[in-house]
């Protein structure tokens, strides 16, 4: 009887799940409400939580509660402190949440949401929380090390090389790519420019005012540039409507593209609490509450899903972009699947917090699964407006035309019904001159939100407000992790080239600080000005890039999982990690050969490069290159491109021949070879 | 549950939720600082919530770890 009644309710949680996703996924032909796919989320999290992550942490990986943690053992009251569980959550989770779960989602739509969704929480479940809890596993056992630690020290140090040299080029690629997001967003976008602009000097007086008139209060000070964030959306909007000021700040791609690289330098050699502190504030609270809020905003008003559950471009060759369902949905949808960036975070600051080895599986596990919801938000806000609107804003203007009159035929012709007049009315709803051609995610997004939020807060008149607000939510954590990931980059870069000329490696040395900050910047500046100017979009070749990165560094953190486990001597349960490490192999190293060689030039990065050297040797030009050098450089970079998705699958390739090692190794051993530290017993007032 | 031990269980949520939320930008619980330093180093002179405020900026900013995407 007790086995029944600790089960029966979960039985039922089941089933309203499954009927949640029947609805979802049969619904032919009449709308569905998005609160279907918020039922049916939270019943696949519940009963993933309640059941597999229990297998995980009691059979899989045996956590021990009367284990001494490392916030125990090295307790300093500063880096390592015993946290309370759902104190450490909430930290743990604005670390990993960020703008790939909001992006990945609302470029997968152009499939419909069903691929999508179905993705997010298979993904999930078998693999990204399963990742994350296991990252944070190992790391708490071993001191709280980091990934590059981790991997050196179970299986050796020249995998840990490459590993370390796979994410410092990956975190390249997402500076260019979240740059690229900005870029798109603000271009011809006076009010969207004028606003993220004044978050500058928001934050340089926040920054003052906590250094030196009242230290240290960050409640208070977040509270005023809250307030004075709220004073500059008005103030574009003044901006926008003023035919004297909007001009001047009225930018293209490129001028805007020189103004982040600029932006990019000075903000990472100034102290950081000038500047990088105080932003990082405002973007950290604004993110939970605007997250939060779109949760509620979604309850509320349960907006009807408009996307069809699947499109035509399920099948391949979308206009966002290219490529056929397997494997490229699986690399676009990153985060909120599954994101090797999150095991830097889960071997990070977290691991040195854990008060007691069982609170991995809530924190670890349980983390992921809220970041999961934040991607399935997304895609519900990115699928509840007219996907008419959605395609023109996403798809490049080589492809439908750059006028609305043009973009609505295009789009027509693919059965997707929109007049000019509705492209020209929703731009002006929303308090801008085009809201064509602006791939990215975060713009697509914003109409998304403000759909959602002004039927909650403000009617009509507050629509442009809205979508204002969801662009300064988006561009101004955007611009914290570019500046701290620049910096990041820098340490990572001195600590390399270190090894070759000993005085690049002195962080307090200014010239070395400044040389690697340089090198740092123009790497990524270099991919951004490249998507900028790209003829099918920028996002077309960047976003893939990061995703097959991102992915690949998942898989390298799940093999390291693996081999963890064999090393324990628990290889009979080593399918967790194998098995989503092997689909991860799979669709990453598909999508790099198919970036590489596909012949379809949309796809295939030489197959493109090809296409423009061929007209270059004819002598005719292809747009939107309008010099033979301009062509000769888009060839450049298609090869250069190709050049980086070889490299991040030798990356991969050798990680996986060192794991099969280590695997190898450890069966061969008759004793367990994990190198943990050695057990202590808890505290007993701790446990 | 009587409305005392009520409004003691509210205020204990309270002060979760602020150091999380403090945690959030990396900055820890001062309290538990002086706690420990207090314990086990009674000897040292702690640093001034002033001082730790700059020591754990510096620390979050300094180190090689990013931000996630």
């Amino acid at each position: 009887m007790p086995f029944v009644r600790r089960h029966l309710p979960w039985l039922l949680v089941s089933v309203l799940g499954a009927f949640a996703l029947a609805v979802i996924a049969l619904g032919r032909g009449e709308a569905v409400s998005a609160l279907w796919v918020v039922v049916a989320a939270v019943c696949v999290y519940l009963i993933a939580y309640r059941y597999y992550s229990l297998f995980l942490a009691t059979k899989v990986m045996g956590l021990d509660p009367t284990r001494k943690t490392p916030a125990w053992t090295h307790n300093d009251g500063l880096d390592y402190v015993p946290t309370n569980k759902y104190v450490l959550y909430g930290h743990h989770f604005a670390a990993i949440a960020g703008a790939g779960p909001l992006v990945g989602p609302v470029l997968a739509a152009q499939m419909g949401y069903l691929p999508g969704l179905l993705w997010i929480l298979a993904g999930v479940v078998f693999a990204g929380a399963v990742q994350d809890f296991i990252v944070l596993f190992i790391s708490t056992r071993r001191d709280g090390r980091s990934l590059g630690d981790l991997v050196k020290q179970e299986l050796g140090t020249v995998p840990g090389i490459i590993a370390l040299f796979g994410a410092f080029m990956i975190m390249i690629i997402i500076l260019a790519v979240l740059a690229l997001i900005v870029v798109k967003a603000l271009a011809d976008s006076p009010w969207g420019t004028f606003t993220v602009g004044a978050t500058i000097p928001v934050a340089l007086f926040m920054g003052i005012y906590l250094r030196f008139i009242r230290p240290g209060r960050i409640g208070e000070v977040s509270i005023i540039g809250f307030v004075l964030l709220m004073l500059s959306i008005l103030g574009g909007q003044w901006v926008h409507e003023n035919p004297a000021l909007a001009p001047w700040f009225t930018f293209d791609g490129k001028a805007l593209t020189w103004m982040l690289i600029g932006y990019g330098f000075i903000a990472s050699v100034l102290p950081v609490w000038l500047l990088l502190a105080p932003r990082d504030y405002l973007s950290t609270f604004l993110k939970i509450g605007t997250i939060l809020a779109l949760a509620i905003g979604i309850l509320i008003v349960a907006p009807e899903l408009k996307m069809p559950a699947m499109t035509k471009f399920a099948e391949g060759n979308g206009p966002v972009w290219s490529g056929n369902l397997f494997p490229f949905l699986f690399i676009t949808i990153a985060c909120g699947a599954v994101s090797g960036f999150h095991a830097l975070i889960s071997s990070g600051t977290t691991p040195k917090m854990l008060e007691n080895e069982g609170h991995a599986r809530f924190i670890g596990y349980g983390g992921m699964l809220a970041e999961s919801f934040v991607a399935v938000m997304a895609l519900v806000a990115a699928s509840c407006i007219e996907p008419g609107i959605y395609f023109a804003m996403n798809s490049p203007a080589a492809l439908v035309g750059s006028t609305p009159e043009t973009v609505a035929q295009t789009l027509s012709t693919w059965g997707f019904v929109i007049t000019p007049d509705v492209l020209i009315q929703t731009a002006k709803d929303v308090g801008e001159n085009t809201i064509l051609a602006r791939a990215g995610g975060a713009p697509t997004l914003a109409v998304g939100m403000a759909h959602i939020l002004h039927q909650v807060v403000g009617g009509q008149a507050m629509m442009a407000f809205w979508y204002h607000f969801a662009i300064l939510f988006e561009a101004l954590f955007i611009l914290t992790a570019v500046d701290a990931g620049t910096r990041a980059g820098r340490f990572m870069l001195q600590d390399l080239l270190g090894t070759f000329v000993p005085a690049l490696k002195r962080t307090d040395s200014l010239p070395a600080n400044l040389i690697a900050t340089g090198l740092c910047v123009a790497a990524w500046g270099y991919f951004l000005y490249q998507g900028v100017g790209d003829p099918l979009g920028g996002i077309n070749t960047l976003w893939p890039l990061f995703g097959i990165s991102n992915q690949m560094l998942a898989a390298v953190a799940l093999m390291l999982g693996t081999v963890v486990l064999f090393r324990m001597k628990r290889g009979q349960y080593a399918w967790t990690t194998a098995l989503p490490a092997v689909w991860l192999l799979a669709c990453t190293l598909t999508a790099g050969w198919q970036k590489i060689f596909s012949a379809d030039p949309k796809v295939g990065f030489l197959a493109h490069a090809n296409k423009y050297a061929d007209a270059l040797a004819q002598g005719t030009l292809l747009a939107p290159a309008k010099t033979p050098e301009a062509m000769s450089r888009i060839v450049f970079n298609d090869r250069l491109d190709a050049a980086l998705c070889a490299l991040f699958i030798g990356v991969v390739l050798s990680v996986l021949v060192y794991s099969v090692k280590g695997v190898l190794d450890a069966r061969a051993k008759s004793k367990p070879s994990a190198s943990e530290t050695p057990y202590q017993p808890m505290p007993e007032a701790a446990r | 549950m009587n409305a005392a031990q009520l409004a003691g269980e509210v205020q204990q949520a309270g002060r979760y939720l602020v150091q999380s939320l403090r945690l959030m930008v990396g900055v820890p619980d001062y309290g538990t600082y002086l706690r420990h330093m207090a314990a086990t180093h009674p000897d040292q002179e702690p640093m001034d919530y002033e001082a730790f405020f700059r020591e754990r900026q510096d620390a979050r900013y300094g180190s090689r770890t990013g931000r996630c995407c």
